[in-house]
This record gives structure tokens, sequence and C-alpha cells, in this order.
């Protein structure tokens, strides 16, 4: 196959999606050996890469409709879309497998969404400035591929990747404890990923052919004598281990109580643009690993180990929101209130109420992960604006120190304006984007456990208390009385406009919420009915061999590439699917 | 058969076509540069640079010799004995020895860009290498007790003198004295326990030990057989370890590498590390599966194959227990101990500790497999190939990094490397690029080595060891992230000659060439996958 047939919607889809990956890197490149030396030129040239990416992912988001066009979005299709499959290593089954459904476009959007602003937040940046932009392009291609990768070799690849820019973004350009921080973020992530990739190494080996595909390796998992069902290690299953090593890999990105002490420190080193990064993104790969990866391949230890799932989120939004609470530090607390958000987004993943108890009802499984979904896409809007808003007053004024603020809205009255939007919008005022993703876990929790439910719905309340404490304490009262008073100027124009859309967005999602879940819906739903079929199987006998011969090595090689018109309940990605035909599919 | 018909056999088996000699001829030809070399010498004492042209051209030769030209033809050909069973020359010696030799022609281009030594001194240190190499050679390819001790002491003697060759240093004779110590100590236990096998198994060609090893354990061996048997074993396994520096008798490596030129180091670090390996899968290939090949004895196997693999089982029990335990202890070691090293020197020897670790743990993945899937063991082997090829573009980057940057700063501290990112960003870059491949990350090559590893010791069931290397993949960032953090993040020293070593500049370009497989061979393993393949492809049949 010719890669330069541009008639081919094949060939232009892969160069679609390659070039949305590989734009930054390639930029990255250039800006290392281009024979300038101007700063200005830098960062321009970064946002203008960052700006093309953005309209590329952009191009994908639009709702195919009737047009042909190569990589629109197709509305209501749950499985994959926009599939690239080329080979890349035959020896190990590697392949360069990228695709986009409901769950990965909206992070996709958000990340290049969220790197455009970062980047042009990257002015006030003025040291070794051509090695900044060059890491943070390259930390964009590794952000993108991630939430692109459907070969499990290749997301691991992406996953660390991110690690290196990330660990000299926070190292060179943070605050005074940078280098302490950068290396506990490095350590604690790396820790994650050496258990994910032994996960993954595990699965390959189990799977018959081997292969690292996330797509067969979930389909594999799925199926009622699935070879993950034999027992590894202890009297566990292969299933079971592999989910608890990415689970822990995944919350410690997430990050989940108490793997998640890296968080605080790496927020407040890391420069203004970094934590927009680290919070709006990065975090939001863990919840992306826990739906994507852990629950379709293995379902059963999800089903067995969702009370841990749903406790340690509850544990994460109360301790989160607690420790906010308690900091004196502006950025150390916008840190802390991450820990506490980002728990509901586990509690509303693992709240497996699809279960014989409730005849298989999978409305409120599939309320609780949408509303997870958005609550990840609502707080990577809210706490990039937060994290922003703290580096527009800390540039001025030198310090984060809460006590010693006050008065802001007299000195800054649109920049006030703007953060009581923004921090609104985290607190989940109704109008606003925090509050659906809440209310969607919440709502989904409570059929799972009422206690549980009953506890995440009272975290509202200490998150309205933290937030409007530090409202009340940083931009309310007479005058500002802190250091360098004099330098409380407006925002420039500038800011303003890095501002203006995340108020935008916050509003946009919050009045019309339904732009976000049209995407969001179908894939959730199809995920959560795969789980349920699961959980009506009968179950197998775990020592099982019968599906090695039942299988032909190599039907899967080519999997449908977009499947149109497929209802939401009528969920097998690939039509030879054996164990969906297994299984009576009666309705409560 | 008299004598005179032997002696017809031998001159045959020796000099007839596809006789023995032809196997050998990459040796040969490195005997013949040893001879050249010196004499050039003598007659162009006026030429000052002959040393290093005509090893370069006799080592270019040797990889001709070396190549499998006819691998393209007629596909891997068996495994076959040569000179009477003294040494074997399979796909394993082949590709093993071109691994050798096309490291040692990157060395020599190294050795004479840095140009430590003296024009006089030259020759010596050449001919020094070439004869390591030899013994090298005959390391990874003995089928014969004597043929490894041999190949031992060859091996290692000459380096005993490279590490003192800096002869008004009083570190690099302490350093030698040190090695050569130790080297004679753990050769002489070695004998020893060599001389112990031979005793109870009544034969000095390692396939023919195996036979009779088969027989003792098929008619139970008494308490007294097997204790002098595991002794051997173990004393075996002592000289092995000296060589691979593994724990506890790694005290040599870190003293040695501080006190010989960075340009030793790397040698010591690669080349006889490589054959070490190479030596241990031979050894362990052939005591824990009977041999297909002939013996010239006439010594055949017992009738049933599958009874004689099954009663090897328990030296296979025996060596997978010896290698984890020395591949974790070393392991875990040489990366505890990296942690406090201050010399950039000291950290890569402690460095070099804990690869040969990771390196053990295929091997000992290979012996829990091959008795019920050889296909799996040749696997193993083949990821530990995958390893040493790795391992050697990101060692000797490491170590070239340091010798250029020695001689331009006269300092091998690790703190003297501060801010060096803002004079020489390139070779930083090359140097972040090696450490990173180093701890595993992708997507560099270190994370092939790693991963393949793992999934040998996954084949193998062998959990602890699995967790192990995994923990150790964490232990190893703190003390290679230090390095690149320094250069990076720590702002440069006062007083310090400025090291500007730009990528364009002759040792700047030599160490952009070593670090471009380091990134490339990451996307495109295919060639390196395919060689490890092949050199794997004859053991364990």
């Amino acid at each position: 196959m010719s890669f330069f047939n541009f008639h081919d919607p094949e060939v232009l889809r892969t160069w679609l999606l390659s070039l949305i990956i590989f734009l930054p890197a390639l930029g990255a490149g250039v800006l290392c050996v281009l024979p300038i030396r101007s700063d200005q030129f830098f960062k321009r040239f970064s946002l203008a890469i960052t700006v093309l990416v953005f309209l590329l992912t952009v191009w994908l988001a639009i709702p195919a409709g009737d047009s042909s066009a190569v990589g629109h979005f197709t509305l209501g299709e749950p499985g994959m879309q926009n599939v690239v499959d080329h080979e890349w290593i035959p020896s190990f089954n590697i392949r360069y497998f990228l695709g986009l459904d409901g769950i990965s476009l909206p992070l996709v959007i958000l990340t290049s969404f969220l790197s455009v602003l970062a980047m042009w937040a990257s002015w006030s940046i003025d040291k070794s400035v051509r090695a900044y932009c060059a890491l943070f392009l390259l930390l964009e291609t590794g952000m993108l591929g991630v939430f692109m990768a459907l070969d499990f070799f290749l997301f691991y690849v992406f996953w660390e990747v991110m690690l290196l820019p990330m660990y000299f973004l926070i190292g060179v350009w943070g605050g005074p404890r940078r280098e302490y921080a950068a290396i506990k973020f490095f350590l604690f992530t790396l820790a994650g990923s050496v258990l994910i990739l032994i996960a993954i190494l595990v699965l390959y080996f189990t799977s018959n052919p081997h292969t690292f595909n996330m797509l067969t390796l979930a389909e594999i998992g799925q199926m009622p004598d699935s070879p993950f069902h034999q027992t590894l290690l202890w009297g566990k299953s292969v299933s079971w281990w592999a989910f608890v090593l990415l689970f822990i890999g995944f919350a410690v990105k997430l990050p989940a109580v108490p793997i998640h002490t890296w968080l605080p420190d790496a927020h407040v080193e890391a420069p203004t643009p970094v934590s927009m990064i680290l919070a709006g993104v990065l975090l939001k790969m863990g919840g992306y690993g826990i739906i994507r990866i852990c629950y379709p391949i293995c379902p059963d230890a999800g089903y067995e180990l969702a009370w841990v799932v749903c406790g340690l989120g509850t544990v994460s939004m109360v301790y989160g929101a607690l420790a906010a609470m308690a900091q004196k530090d502006f950025k150390r607390l916008v840190a802390y209130s991450s820990v506490s958000h980002m728990g509901y987004v586990l509690l509303g993943i693992g709240a497996w109420s699809a279960t014989a108890e409730f005849q298989y009802n999978t409305d409120y499984w599939t309320m609780g992960m949408s509303g997870a979904m958005f609550q990840m896409i609502a707080h990577g809007i809210s706490s990039a604006g937060m994290f922003f808003l703290v580096g527009v007053v800390y540039e001025r004024v030198h310090h984060r120190n809460l006590d010693q603020y006050g008065g802001l809205f007299a000195r800054m009255p649109v920049f006030s304006g703007i953060s009581m939007v923004i921090f609104f919008a985290a607190l989940g005022l109704p109008g606003l984007c925090g509050f659906w993703g809440e209310l969607f876990v919440i709502l989904g929790a409570w059929s799972y456990s009422k206690v549980l439910a009953v506890v995440a719905a009272s975290v509202v309340i200490l998150t309205a208390g933290y937030i409007l404490w530090t409202i009340q304490r940083v931009y309310l009262g007479p005058e500002y009385k802190g250091p360098h008073g004099d330098a409380l100027t407006p925002m420039t124009r500038r800011e303003k406009y890095i501002a203006a859309p995340l108020v935008a967005l916050a509003i946009l999602l919050g009045v019309y919420p339904k732009a976000l879940f049209d995407y969001v819906t179908p894939t959730v739903q199809k995920t959560v009915v795969e789980m349920k079929d699961w959980s009506e199987q009968p179950k197998a006998d775990s020592q099982s061999v019968g599906w090695v011969e039942r299988s032909e090595p190599h039907h899967r090689k080519n999997p449908p590439k977009k499947m149109v018109g497929l209802a939401p309940l009528d969920p097998p990605y690939f039509s030879e699917q054996p164990s969906v035909d297994l299984q009576e599919t009666e309705q409560p | 058969m008299n004598f005179d018909q032997l002696l017809q056999n031998v001159v045959g088996d020796t000099i007839g076509p596809g006789g023995s000699l032809c196997a050998f001829r990459p040796e040969l030809a490195l005997c013949a540069t040893i001879v050249a070399v010196l004499l050039a010498k003598i007659i162009l004492p006026g030429w000052k640079s002959s040393a290093y042209y005509i090893t370069l051209l006799g080592l270019l030769a040797a990889c001709f010799f070396a190549f499998p030209w006819s691998w393209q033809q007629g596909g891997i050909p068996a495994a076959k004995s040569i000179f009477t069973g003294a040494l074997i020359a399979d796909s394993f010696t082949v590709v093993v020895r071109g691994m050798l030799l096309g490291f040692a022609v990157l060395f020599a281009t190294f050795t004479q860009m840095t140009g430590v030594w003296d024009r006089e001194d030259q020759a010596e240190f050449y001919v020094l290498m070439l004869g390591s190499l030899v013994g090298m050679c005959l390391m990874i390819s003995a089928n014969h007790i004597l043929i490894v001790m041999l190949g031992v002491e060859m091996a290692g003697v000459p380096c005993y003198v490279l590490a003192g060759m800096k002869r008004n240093q009083p570190k690099s004779s302490e350093a030698a004295l040190k090695y050569a110590v130790f080297g004679a100590g753990a050769a002489g236990v070695m004998l020893f326990g060599l001389s112990l096998l031979a005793g109870v198994l009544g034969s000095v060609q390692l396939p023919t030990m195996t036979a009779r090893l088969i027989q003792i354990i098929h008619n139970g061996a008494s308490a007294d057989q097997t204790l002098v048997l595991a002794l051997g074993g173990l004393m075996l396994m002592v000289g092995v370890a000296f060589k691979l520096s593994a724990v506890p008798f790694h005290f040599w490596a870190p003293d040695v590498f501080e006190g010989a030129t960075a340009e030793v180091a790397a040698f010591i670090s690669v080349a006889s590390k490589a054959a070490a390996l190479g030596l241990l899968v031979r050894l362990v290939a052939v005591f824990s599966m009977p041999s297909a090949l002939t013996f010239p004895e006439g010594i055949s196997l017992p009738p049933d194959r599958l009874a004689a693999v099954a009663d090897l089982g328990v030296v296979r029990q025996y060596i997978v227990a010896l290698l984890s335990l020395l591949a974790a202890v070393t392991c875990t070691f040489g990366n505890l101990a990296a942690y406090g090293q201050t010399n950039m020197k000291r950290l890569l020897a402690y460095s070099t500790i804990a690869h040969a670790g990771y390196m053990m743990m295929p091997v000992a993945a290979a012996a829990a497999l091959v008795g019920s899937d050889a296909v799996g063991a040749r696997e193993a082997i083949a990821a530990l190939l995958i390893y040493l090829g790795i391992y050697l573009f990101m060692n000797l980057a490491a170590f070239a990094i340091v010798a250029f940057l020695r001689n331009a700063t006269g300092s091998e501290e690790i703190a003297d490397y501060a801010g060096l990112v803002r004079r020489s960003p390139g070779l930083t870059v090359c140097m972040a690029i090696v450490m990173f491949s180093l701890v595993g990350l992708p997507p560099l090559a270190g994370f092939w080595a790693k991963m393949t590893v793992f999934l040998a010791l996954i084949d193998a069931k062998l959990w602890a060891l699995l967790f192990i290397g995994a923990l150790n993949t964490l232990l190893s960032l703190f003390y290679y992230l230090r390095v690149v953090k320094v250069m990076a993040l720590s702002p440069e020293p006062l007083h310090r000659e400025a090291p500007t070593i730009p990528l364009t500049s002759l040792v700047g370009s030599y160490c952009a060439l070593l670090t471009v497989p380091v990134v490339a061979l990451f996307f495109l393993l295919g060639g390196v996958l395919y060689w490890a393949r092949a050199a794997a492809h004859t053991l364990f049949n």
C-alpha cells in the first residue's frame, strides 16, 4: 500500500491521525535545529503548532452527518472510529493501531485545547526558551498518543514518552523545590508504569495468539471461558492480577489517596502552564486508563473489586476536600481540590450497579460512567483555569500565601469576575460545567451504595466550604495588604484571551451538557452493556482450555474499520465474537 | 587405530575441506593481526599510528570472516564441534563473536580518538586488546574444560595489564593488582571446581560430561557424588561470576573501573561481560540438555532421550536456583550501591554490576524452560542477546562521553559535570538518552532489553525474579537520573574551563554515532531480533 495515495481514505486517515500525534514532536525537532535565537520566535512557532494540532482535532470532532469527509465523527456510533492499523514489529505482533471513540475523542480535544492555552500562558517563561518549547511539544505528542493508541505497547510507549519532558519541565522551570518535586513525580509515575508494563506483558503472554491489541484483549477478557481466568499466583487469576497492577498504575496518575502525594508537590513547584497541563490532562490519563483498559479487559476483577474502587474514590473525595481546606498556599489548595474532584471519577466508574440484584439494569452505571467522563472534561477546564488564575496573581505579587491576599476585587475586577466563574464551576454550581459530572456520578452511585452516594453528595458541602472561603480570603475584603501591592495591575489582553475560552466552555457545558454527552454516552453505554453481558454469563470453570481450540489464529487481524448504524444495545465490535451469541440477552 | 592413522584423521579434520580451521578463521585473523602490529612497530618505527590502522584492518578482516555469508543461501547450519570436540561452532558462536568483533572496531576507533595512550604504548595496547579478544572468542565457543580455562585466562590476563597500563598513576597500579589477585583467586577456585567435576564424571569434554552425569543420575547418585558435583558446579560458577562481576565476586569492579582509564573500563564492562555471559550460556546449555552432537569417544546418549532430559531436571533446578539467587542479589546490590557514588566511573561500575544481574535473569529463565519448552528457552537466550546488543551501544557511549569529558575537563567526578547542558547541549542530550536507556524507558532501545527479559521471566513463571527486576528498574532511576540532573539542572560552577564539545566535532559525532542506535533500535528492532533468534537457534537441540 502506498502511503502517498491520497485518494485512499485509509491512507488519508493514517496521515491525519499520525499528523495530530507527531506534528508537535516534529515541531520540537525543527525548533532544536533552527538557526534562530529569538525567544519570541520559539514561543510563536510552538503556539502555531499547538493551534494547528487543535484545529486538526476539531476537524475530528465535527459530526459526520451525510458528508463523506475523512475523519469526521459519527455521533451515536459506539465503536472505534478512524481506525488506523499498520504493522510495526511483526515478531511481537505489535501494531501501529490508533482509533477514536466517544471516550477518547473528548479527551484528545481537551488535550489539544489546553495545550494551546498553556503554550500561550508560557509567554512569561524566559529561561532557555528553546528547550522549554521543544519539551512542551514533545509532551503534547505523548499525551495525544496515549489517548489515541489502541495497541497496548504503543499506549505504554506514549505513556512513558510523557514522563521525561514533564520531569524536565518541572525540574528546570519550576519553583524553589523543583528538583524534589520533579523526581517525586517521576518516581511515582515510573513505579505505576512498571506495574502497568508487567500487567501488559502478562496479558500478552496469556492471550493466544499473543496480542497487544486492546480491543482483542477486551474481547478475550469478556469471554465466558477466557484464558485470563487461569490461576496466576496465590490463587488469584491472571485477570485479577492484571486489574490490580493496572489499577494501581492508573490510580497513581489519577491520583487516588493514598498514592496522591506526588501531586501537591508537582503542582506547586511546576510553572503555571505546566500545572495547567498536569491538572488538565495528565490526571485524566488515569481515569481514561481505568475506563478503557481495566474494566473491559478484566471485568471479573472489576466486579470483585468494585468496592475498593468506589471506596478509594470516596476517600479521595473527602480527604482531598479536607486537605484543601487546611492549605495556606493557594496553589496547594487547588492541587488538593484536584484530588477531591478526581475521586468522583473513580466513584462514577466503579459503581457497578448492573448486577442480578438490579435485574442487570445498566442505566445507573451508564449514568455514573458518563458522569465520570463529564467530570474529567469539566475538571480539565476548571482546574486548568484555576491554575492559570493562580499563576496570574503569582506573577504579580510573587507569593501564594492565602492569608496575605484580600481585596483583589477592587484592584483586578475582570480577573476576579473570571475567577468567580471558574471557581464556581469547580464547586459544581448548577449552570456551570462542574455540576453535571458530580450530579450524574452521585446518581449512578446511589443504586450501588447509598452510603457512598450520601458521602459523595456531602463532599459538595466541603467543596463549597473551601472554595467560598478561598474567594473570601483572596478576592473579598477591603484592600490588599500583602507584599508587592503596587504590582497588582489588571489582566493583560493576552491573559484575558487565555481565560475567556475557559470561561466560555465552563458556561457552555453547564447550560448545554448534551454537547458533550452526545459524544460520550453511546460509547460508555456500550462499555457498560458489555460489562453487564459479562456479569450475566454463567461462570465457566476457571481451568477451561477450550478457548485455544476454538479461535482461529488470525481472524482478528482486520477488524471492520467503521461500523455505522449499530444500536447502542448491540455492542460487539467484532461480528465474529462468539461470547455474545452464547448468552441470552433478556432485558428486565 | 595406530598413531599414524590418528594423525591422518586429525590433519584431515583440521585442514581438510570444511575442516575446523575454516570455522576458526576470525580467530586466526586476530592472531595474525597481533603479529603484524608487533612487527610493524619494529619495521616501521616512524609510522606512529601504525598499530591502530593495522588493528582496524585486522578486525575488519576478522569481521569479514566471521560474518555468516552462507546463511543467506543455506539457512542456519546445525551446530558442529570442531578441533575434535574442543570447540563448538554454531550460530551462537557466530553471532556473539560478531558482536565482540564489531564492538572491537568501535572500541579501537574510540581509543584512537581519545589518544589516551602514548604513541609508544599504542602497539602494546592493541596487542593486549586483540589477545583478550581471542580469549573471549574461545570462551563463547568452549566445549571442553581446557578451553573454558584457557579462554577465561586468555581473556583475563591482558585485561589485568590493560588496567595497569597508566604506569605513573598509583590508582591504576592498585587497580591492576587488585584485578589480578582477584582474578587469580577466582580462576584457581574455578579450576578446582572443574577438576572435581572432571574427576566424578570421568571426562573433560563438556557434552561427554553431561552424558556421564545423566548416567550417574539415572543410576541414582550417591550422597558423596551429589555433594562433589554440587560443589564443583558452585566453584565453576565462582569463576564465571567473577568475570560477570556478580555479587559477591564483584569487589574488584568499582576499584578497577575507577583506577583504569575509562577506555579500559569500557572494554571490561562490555566485551568481557559479553564473553562471560556467552560462557555462562554455553555451560547452562550443555549441562541442562543432553547434546545432540556426536562425541569423538563414541559415547552415545541413553537410548530414551526424553528420560535423559527428565534425568537432568535436578541439574536444571540447581542451575535455576543458583542463577536466580545470584541475579537477584547482583541486580539489587548493584543498584543500591550505585546510589551513593560520586565518581562517574564507579557509578558506571555498579551500573555494570546491576546489568550483569539483569542479564543473568534470562539465562535462569532459559534453564527453567528448557526441560518443557525448548522454543521458550531459545527465546529467553534471544532476549539475553538483544540485551547484550543494546547494552553494547549504551555502555560504550556512556564510557566514551566520560572519556571525552575527562580529556576536556580532567575530571571524572559527577559534580564536575554540573551545568554541562549550557556548554555542550548535544553531548548532554546524548548522555541523557544513554542514561534513560539504561533505566529502560521507551522510546529508547534499553526498553526492549528490559521488556524481552521480563517476557522471558513471565514465560518461565519466575515471579520473584520478575518482581525484583521491576523493583530494580525503579531503584536504578535514582542514580541515572542524578547524572542527568547534575548535567541539565544544576548551575554551572564558577571556576571551570568550559568543556565545549559540539556534536559537529569529531568526538561529538562519535558520541552521536553511538547514541543514534540507542534510539533507532527501539523503532527498528527487527534486525536485532533476527540475529538474536538466529544465535539461539542452534542451542538446546
